[in-house]
C-alpha cells in the first residue's frame, strides 16, 4: 500500500504539472507532490527497520535494507530540491532562460524521473530494473537541453546517444543473465527476479554470468559515468538547470551504482571468484586519478563538480569492488554523504552563478561578502566533499582507506594520490571565488537557504556521529551485499 | 512444418538480417536507410513469429505484433516524416570510407562468434546458432553509430541496435518475460519521440543535422 502511494504521487503529479503547466502555483504543488514522496519513503523505511525486508505486488516489488534507504534518501533530497528549484527556476524564468512550455515540461519531467528513480530502487525484477533506468534517462534528456543554447543540445544529445548505447549493452547483460536464470529456475517472469536469483547464485553457469557481467559492468558503468565511459557527464551535469545537475549528480549515479552492485552480488555467487570484484576496482580507481587531474583543467563551476562527482562514483565503485563488511559499509555510507553534500553544493553553486550570471570561476569572486549563506555554504560545502573531518565524507573515505590498506595494500598510493589532487584542485579553485571583494557584476538577491543548510547539517551529524539505526541499518545491508 | 524446418527457416531470416545490417553500415542515402531498418523489422517479426510457432510460446506473437507495428510501421514512418520536413536528402561524409567499415563489420561478426561460444555450448534451444548473429547486429550498429556523422544516420544506428537485442533475447531465451518486452517497447517509443523534438532543435539551432558541428563542450587546455 505504502509502495503505491510511493510511486504514485509522482506518476500523479508529473501528470497533474504536465497539464497545470506554466501557472503560478506550480512550483508549490511541485513541493507538495515530492514532499508526499518523501513523507511515504519515509514511512517505508520505519516499516522496513521495525518488520524487515518486505515484497509486495505480488513479488513485483522488494525492498530490503539496501534500496529502501536510497529510496529514502532519493525521495528527500528531491524534496529539498523541490524547494530550491521553487525560486530558482522563478529567476531563470524571469531572465528569459526558460518560456512557458520549458517550465510546464520542466515540472512534469522532474516528477516523472523522480518515479522512475523510486521504480528503479524498489523494483524486484531485473529487466524492469532496467526500463526504469531507461525511463530515468530519457525523462532527464530534455531537460538537459531545455536552454535550447548550442552547447546545452549538444550536451543532451551526447547524453542520450552514449547513454542509450551504454545501457542497450546492459540490456544484453540482462539478456544473458535471464539465459542462465531460466535454466534453473524455469521460464517466465520469476526468473528475472532478484530475490528467486539471490537463493540460486550457485546452480548459476559461471561463464555465462562473467560475460554478462562485462555487459552489465559497461552498460550500467556508462551511467554510473565511470572512465572511460564518462564522456557525457561533465556535458549532462553542466549545462541543464541546476537543480537537474543536483538530482543527475546527486540521485541518478547513485542508482545506477545499485543496479551494478545488485548485479554484481549475483555474479559473485556464481563465479565464487573476485572477478567482478577487480573489474569495479579497476574502473573506480581509474576514475578516482583521472576525475582529479581533470578537476585541476576546470574553468566552469559546474564542470568541476560533475568531475568531483565522477571522482566520488569512482570511490563508492572502488568499494563495493574491494569487498568485505568495512569496504562495504564505507561504500554504502559513502553514497549517502556525497549525494547529500553534492546537491548541496549545486544549490549554493546554482545561487553563485545566478548572482554572477555566469559559470565561468573567474568572472565568480567575493561570495562571502556578497551573500555570506552562499559563500560559507560553498565552502563549507567543499570543506565536505573534499573529505575533511567533521563531515561525514570523512568517515566514509577513511573506512575505505583503511579496508584498502589491509585488503589491496598496493592499490592505496593509487587511491590517496587521487584524493589528495582532488582535495588540492577544488580547494585551489573555490578560495578565490569566496574571497575577496564584491565584484562589480555581482547582483544580491534572495536565497533558498533551507536545502543547503539542511543537507549540511546531516552530512555534519554523521560525519560526527552515526545514529545507531542508521548503522544498524547499514550493517544489515552489507549482509545482503556479501 | 517440422522441426528441422522452422529451425531452417530462423537460420535462414537471421542471415538476411545480418544482410540488412551490412546493408545499412554501406548505404549513404538516408531514405534507403529508412527501408532497410523497417525491412529488418519486418525479418524481426517474422522470425520472432515462428519461433512463437515452434516453441509454443503465445507471448511471442505478441512480441511479433509489438514489432511490426513499431519498428516495420510507425518508427520508419516517423523517420520519414521527419526527413521530408526537414529536407534531407543524402547522407554527408562518413568519418572511415565504406570499404573499410564493412571489414571492420566482418571482424565483428567473427569476434561476436567467439564471444557467444560458451552460451551456444550450454544451450539446447534450436535458435541458439542465432545469438551470435543477433550480438553481430548490436555490434555493427554501433559501428555505424560512430562512424556517421549525421544525426539521422545515428539514431538509425541506435534503432538497428535495439533490433539486434531483441533478436537477442529471442534466440537466446526465446523472448523475455512479457513485462520487460512491453517496457522495452514503450522505452523506445518515448526515445523516438526524444529524438523527433531533437532533430528539431538541433536544425533550428545548428542548421543541419551535422553532429560533427557539436563540438564546443571540450576540455580547454
Amino acid at each position: 500500500m505504502i509502495l503505491l502511494i510511493l510511486l504514485g504521487v509522482p506518476l500523479v503529479a508529473a501528470a497533474a504539472l504536465g497539464f497545470i503547466g506554466d501557472r503560478r502555483l506550480a512550483p508549490e504543488i511541485n513541493i507538495i507532490g515530492s514532499a508526499a514522496t518523501c513523507a511515504a519513503g519515509f514511512d517505508l523505511a520505519f516499516q522496513v527497520y521495525e518488520h524487515g525486508p518486505m515484497m509486495a505486488g505480488g513479488k513485483f516489488f522488494f525492498v530490503d535494507a539496501f534500496n529502501v534507504y536510497l529510496a529514502v534518501l532519493t525521495s528527500f533530497v528531491s524534496m529539498t530540491t523541490a524547494v530550491f528549484s521553487r525560486r530558482y527556476m522563478r529567476r531563470e524564468r524571469e531572465h528569459g532562460r526558460v518560456g512557458h512550455v520549458g517550465m510546464r515540461f520542466y515540472h512534469a519531467m522532474f516528477q516523472l524521473f523522480i518515479f522512475a528513480m523510486l521504480l528503479c530502487l524498489l523494483t524486484n525484477n531485473i529487466g524492469v530494473l532496467w526500463i526504469a533506468m531507461e525511463l530515468a534517462t530519457l525523462s532527464t534528456v530534455l531537460l538537459v537541453s531545455l536552454y535550447r543554447t548550442p552547447t546545452a543540445i549538444e550536451a543532451a544529445w551526447k547524453y542520450f546517444i552514449l547513454c542509450g548505447v551504454g545501457i542497450s549493452l546492459a540490456l544484453f547483460g540482462t539478456v544473458l543473465l535471464y539465459f542462465a536464470a531460466e535454466k534453473v529456475l524455469g521460464e517466465g517472469g520469476d526468473a528475472l527476479l532478484w530475490t528467486n536469483l539471490s537463493q540460486v547464485t550457485g546452480q548459476l553457469e559461471p561463464t555465462v554470468l562473467s560475460l554478462a557481467f562485462v555487459f552489465l559492468m559497461v552498460g550500467y558503468g556508462t551511467k554510473v559515468g565511470l572512465v572511460p565511459l564518462h564522456n557525457w557527464l561533465p556535458d549532462a551535469h553542466s549545462e541543464g538547470p541546476t537543480p537537474i545537475s543536483a538530482v543527475l549528480s546527486g540521485l541518478l549515479l547513485n542508482i545506477a551504482l545499485y543496479a551494478l552492485v545488485r548485479c554484481k552480488v549475483l555474479v559473485d555467487g556464481s563465479t565464487h571468484t573476485h572477478h567482478a570484484g577487480n573489474i569495479m576496482m579497476g574502473f573506480g580507481l581509474l576514475s578516482i586519478l583521472v576525475a582529479a587531474f581533470s578537476l585541476l583543467r576546470q574553468k566552469d563551476i559546474k564542470r568541476m563538480f560533475s568531475y568531483s562527482s565522477i571522482e566520488h562514483m569512482g570511490i563508492a565503485t572502488f568499494a563495493f569492488g574491494l569487498g568485505g563488511p568495512i569496504a562495504t559499509f564505507g561504500a554504502l555510507l559513502h553514497m549517502l554523504v556525497h549525494s547529500l553534500a553534492k546537491s548541496a553544493i549545486f544549490f549554493t553553486v546554482g545561487h553563485a552563478s545566478q548572482m554572477h550570471r555566469t559559470q565561468e570561476m573567474d568572472k565568480i569572486q567575493g561570495l562571502i561578502r556578497g551573500n555570506p549563506l552562499v559563500g560559507w555554504g560553498l565552502m563549507f560545502g567543499v570543506m565536505a566533499i573534499v573529505g575533511m573531518p567533521p563531515f561525514g565524507i570523512f568517515t566514509s573515505e577513511f573506512l575505505i582507506l583503511t579496508a584498502t590498506i589491509k585488503d589491496a595494500p598496493l592499490m592505496t598510493p593509487f587511491l590517496l594520490l587521487g584524493l589528495g589532487v582532488a582535495f588540492a584542485a577544488l580547494f585551489r579553485k573555490v578560495q578565490p571565488m569566496v574571497a575577496g571583494e564584491v565584484p562589480s557584476n555581482q547582483r544580491s538577491m534572495k536565497v533558498s537557504h533551507l536545502p543547503v543548510l539542511f543537507h549540511m547539517l546531516l552530512v555534519l551529524v554523521v560525519g560526527l556521529y552515526l545514529p545507531d539505526f542508521l548503522s544498524r541499518w547499514f550493517h544489515t545491508a552489507v549482509e545482503v551485499l556479501k | 512444418m517440422d522441426l528441422q524446418t522452422a529451425a531452417q527457416i530462423n537460420s535462414f531470416l537471421a542471415a538476411f538480417v545480418l544482410l540488412t545490417a551490412f546493408g545499412m553500415l554501406a548505404q549513404k542515402r538516408i531514405s534507403s536507410l529508412i527501408h532497410l531498418f523497417a525491412w529488418q523489422g519486418f525479418l524481426l517479426s517474422v522470425n520472432t513469429a515462428i519461433v512463437g510457432y515452434l516453441a509454443n510460446k503465445h507471448h511471442l506473437y505478441i512480441s511479433s505484433v509489438l514489432t511490426l507495428s513499431l519498428k516495420v510501421v510507425l518508427l520508419p514512418y516517423i523517420l520519414h516524416v521527419l526527413v521530408v520536413r526537414l529536407k534531407i536528402r543524402r547522407e554527408v561524409e562518413t568519418l572511415v570510407n565504406i570499404p573499410m567499415t564493412m571489414l571492420i563489420g566482418l571482424a565483428l561478426v567473427i569476434f561476436s562468434y567467439h564471444l557467444t561460444a560458451p552460451v551456444r555450448e550450454l544451450s539446447t534451444l534450436i535458435t541458439r546458432s542465432t545469438l551470435a548473429i543477433a550480438l553481430a547486429t548490436v555490434m555493427i550498429g554501433l559501428l555505424m553509430m560512430i562512424t556517421r556523422k549525421h544525426a539521422v544516420t545515428q539514431i538509425i544506428g541506435f534503432l538497428a541496435l535495439e533490433n539486434g537485442l531483441f533478436f537477442a533475447a529471442t534466440s537466446a531465451t526465446y523472448g523475455m518475460p512479457l513485462v520487460v518486452e512491453l517496457g522495452v517497447a514503450l522505452d523506445v517509443l518515448i526515445a523516438a519521440f526524444i529524438f523527433g523534438i531533437f532533430f528539431f532543435h538541433i536544425h533550428t539551432t545548428f542548421d543541419s543535422l551535422n553532429v560533427e558541428q557539436m563540438a564546443r563542450l571540450k576540455e580547454e587546455d
